[in-house]
């Protein structure tokens, strides 16, 4: 490839980079940090912080360093006495438009702004206080966002998130100059517009302007109140993202410290929302054989593609953007509302627990899964089924207030019943995972063999292309499976929402065809969740990832029909999967709503 | 269909069904409503496929493109500096009294809404009146409410 080479010089050493490469790339490869707010590396470019500002040689003014390319000959400065006043009078004027409540604010210590702030030793207020919207109360209208527009500086990450990654643009720059903010559709609250509660603007926001909505006290007076039987269940992503809140590298594996830290907290009973996963492989392989037997043997006509309704973003954008293909999801609740409807249910009835007592929280990468276990139809044990979802970044706070040293903790094993779990669960943390686990269960019920992919790693799925499609021969099958003799499996994976948008446009007309499709609503999967570690980034995610498929390797058990703890479900309390009480608990319906 | 739906499809099939026509369907359709409706606005978003808050975000940036109710007729002065040194504030006077509503405000029978606008580039012919679309350099006080008189008498 002929590849162009600019030389330039970056505080008087010469480097050599691609062209167009930005001068705070080139600046990055000889180490010399600029600091930046608006930049992120998911997203375009928008220069419009000023914080990364440099002195570049012949040139008047400053420039944005993140928004210009370098070209031949150029010497940049990045720490001259014009760029340092100019960087700290950026970060006064920020400031001075910022409320600046710190230790109240809930991104205390974790604060883009505040972590500048500090570095630059900002004292005394050099401008006059502009904050506008202080005395107005934060917008608490969602489960699962909390907005705050007096903590905002219009970096414009979170617009930029929701159109760019996510094809959803609840969020919008209304009104101009002093005027300006992020808001939404002529200001409506937030669980009144089109937002999917996805939280990837949350993990994008430099400041404490989008955070989650935090349940971390009733959780502590649910665990501290000797009357109320907690358990609580951890997602598949949790595990290998939790560490990088609590001291470790992206990519590490906590799993047997996370169950012991959840221990010392005091919960009653620590359960894997895996067992529902592996459960969720029995019940939506199932579905979808049966409407494809259907659609192959009946000639009914049935909604095909089946699509995944494990990610309650992708369902609300689902159920705004394409109403007309709801038939088209799985019935199947999620892990997390299947775990909520079980633990009320078959868990209280084993361990002779009166569920009216029983307080059920999970732990989860997302963030929408707040709103989700507030959901009208997610009380069919009676009960509200899932009291409290905390995301992972909410567990790393609770480990740190109850004084745990995560990193010194012995491994612990989750507790029994539903505390056991597959491969196939741990890899729904990662887009394709999903799919990966129903092709390894389901083509091994119809075909009675193992599926034909070295090591059950179903590479194809796999990896953080957009869109992915695989193609599986179904051959040599059961006699019961006659129908599905010599059918080519045709499935489909998106990540993100914008991918799904895409694909989904192109289902609804009808330029592609196929059997199954997985969508997650985040980028990589749950891996990159809402509620995950921030910071995110294409390298953190990957290495999340790699972490993800190492857990599954490392199982003794790597397929779901192979659960124990599955198989005893069925024969002791849901007799066959889609059968009456499989219906009854694991099963839902969705509503149309609009995008307007 | 609602006349709003009607009037969006209608300037929607002049421009374009692209991003490029947000501006030129959101001025056609101030042209004959005086101001974006919430309606308006989602109508916008549907035909052309954008997000509702994008739309309302371009609205909101225009002092031109009005979301909330105007009377039929908007009255705008010139509130910029030199303006001001002319006597834009006589103007205003001169135009609350006769109108009887402050500025910002809409006359209770709907056709006259008064607003100062931001420099409208007569500044050497200052002051200036704007009634719509056409604009009346050199205003007096006199002069103005002889303008409105006359917008009184044609307007329905």
């Amino acid at each position: 490839m002929n590849e162009f080479l600019v030389n330039l010089k970056i505080n008087n050493i010469p480097v050599s980079v691609k062209e167009g490469t930005t001068i705070l790339d080139a600046a990055k490869i000889l180490n010399f940090k600029i600091p930046t707010l608006c930049n992120h590396p998911d997203l375009t470019v928008a220069g419009n912080c000023r914080v990364c500002v440099v002195e570049v040689e012949g040139s008047r003014l400053l420039s944005a360093s993140c928004a210009t390319p370098v070209s031949e000959g150029m010497e940049v400065y990045t720490n001259s006495e014009k760029v340092r006043t100019a960087r700290k009078h950026v970060i006064e004027l920020l400031l001075s438009e910022h409320n600046a409540d710190c230790t109240k604010c809930f991104k205390n210590g974790h604060c883009e702004l505040q972590d500048l702030a500090s570095e630059y030793r900002i004292g005394d207020h050099v401008f006059i206080d502009m904050v506008k919207d202080r005395s107005k109360l934060a917008d608490m209208s969602s489960p699962s966002i909390a907005k705050d527009d007096s903590k905002c500086i219009r970096c414009q990450r979170c617009v930029r998130t929701c159109e760019e990654l996510q094809s959803v643009s609840a969020l919008a720059v209304i009104n101009k100059g002093d005027h300006q903010k992020i808001s939404t559709f002529m200001n409506k609250p937030m669980d009144d517009v089109v937002c999917t509660n996805c939280g990837q603007c949350i993990n994008r926001c430099p400041t404490g302007a989008l955070t989650e909505r935090t349940y971390l006290e009733e959780v502590w007076n649910a665990i501290n109140n000797p009357s109320k039987h907690v358990v609580v269940q951890t997602a598949p992503a949790v595990r290998i993202g939790l560490g990088e809140d609590l001291g470790y590298k992206p990519g590490e594996r906590v799993t047997g410290k996370m169950v012991a830290a959840l221990k010392h907290i005091g919960f009653d009973s620590v359960l894997d929302t895996d067992f529902t996963a592996d459960l969720t492989i029995m019940e939506e392989g199932t579905e979808l054989l049966t409407r494809l037997k259907k659609a192959l043997v009946e000639g009914e006509k049935v909604a095909l593609p089946m699509m995944t309704s494990c990610s309650p973003g992708w369902i609300k954008f689902q159920e705004h953007m394409f109403p007309d293909l709801l038939n088209n999801l799985s019935t199947c609740k999620s892990p997390q509302q299947m775990f909520g409807a079980l633990a009320k249910t078959y868990y209280a009835r084993k361990k002779g627990i009166d569920p009216k007592n029983m307080v059920s929280v999970s732990i989860m990468p997302c963030t929408a899964k707040k709103f989700e276990c507030n959901r009208p139809e997610m009380r069919d044990s009676g009960y509200q089924d899932v009291d409290y979802v905390l995301t992972t970044r909410e567990l790393a706070m609770m480990v740190k207030q109850a004084g745990i040293d995560f990193m010194k903790l012995d491994d612990e094993h989750y507790d029994s019943i539903m505390g056991e779990g597959t491969g196939a669960a741990v890899i729904f943390g990662a887009t394709g995972g999903v799919m990966e686990a129903a092709l390894r269960t389901a083509y091994e019920i119809v075909t009675g063999r193992e599926v034909p992919f070295k090591n059950l790693n179903i590479m194809p799925v796999r990896g953080f292309e957009g869109i992915k499609e695989a193609k599986v021969l179904i051959n040599d099958v059961k006699p019961e499976w006659k129908f599905l003799e010599g059918v080519e499996l045709s499935v489909a994976i998106a990540h993100g929402l914008h991918n799904a948008n895409e694909l989904m446009k192109a289902v609804r007309e009808g330029k592609v065809v196929y059997h199954f499709i997985e969508v997650m609503g985040c980028p990589g999967g749950c891996l990159g969740g809402g509620g995950q570690p921030i910071p995110t980034s294409p390298e953190i995610r990957q290495k999340r990832a790699s972490a993800i498929y190492a857990e599954d390797e490392g199982l003794p058990l790597r397929k779901s029909h192979l659960n124990p703890e599955v198989a005893l479900i069925y024969k002791e309390f849901l007799g066959e999967p889609l059968g009456h009480k499989s219906h009854d608990l694991l099963h839902t319906h969705y509503k149309v709503r609009k995008r307007y | 269909m609602s006349n709003i739906e009607t009037l969006v499809k209608t300037l929607v099939e002049k421009h374009g069904k692209t991003r490029n026509s947000l501006m030129p369907v959101l001025q056609g359709i101030v042209k004959e409503e005086r101001f974006l409706s919430e309606e308006a606005m989602i109508s916008v978003a549907c035909e052309l496929d954008l997000s509702a808050a994008e739309v309302y975000g371009t609205a909101s940036f225009y002092t031109f493109l009005d979301t909330v109710p105007r009377g039929k007729n908007v009255v705008r002065i010139c509130k910029t500096i030199s303006c001001h040194m002319k006597g834009k504030d006589e103007i205003i006077e001169a135009l609350e009294n006769a109108l009887k509503v402050k500025v910002g405000e809409t006359t209770s029978d709907k056709k006259f809404t008064l607003l100062t606008a931001n420099c409208l580039g007569w500044c050497h012919k200052g002051p200036v009146m704007l009634v719509n679309d056409a604009v009346y350099p050199e205003i007096t006080p006199q002069k103005a409410i002889e303008v409105i008189e006359d917008y009184v008498k044609n307007t329905k």
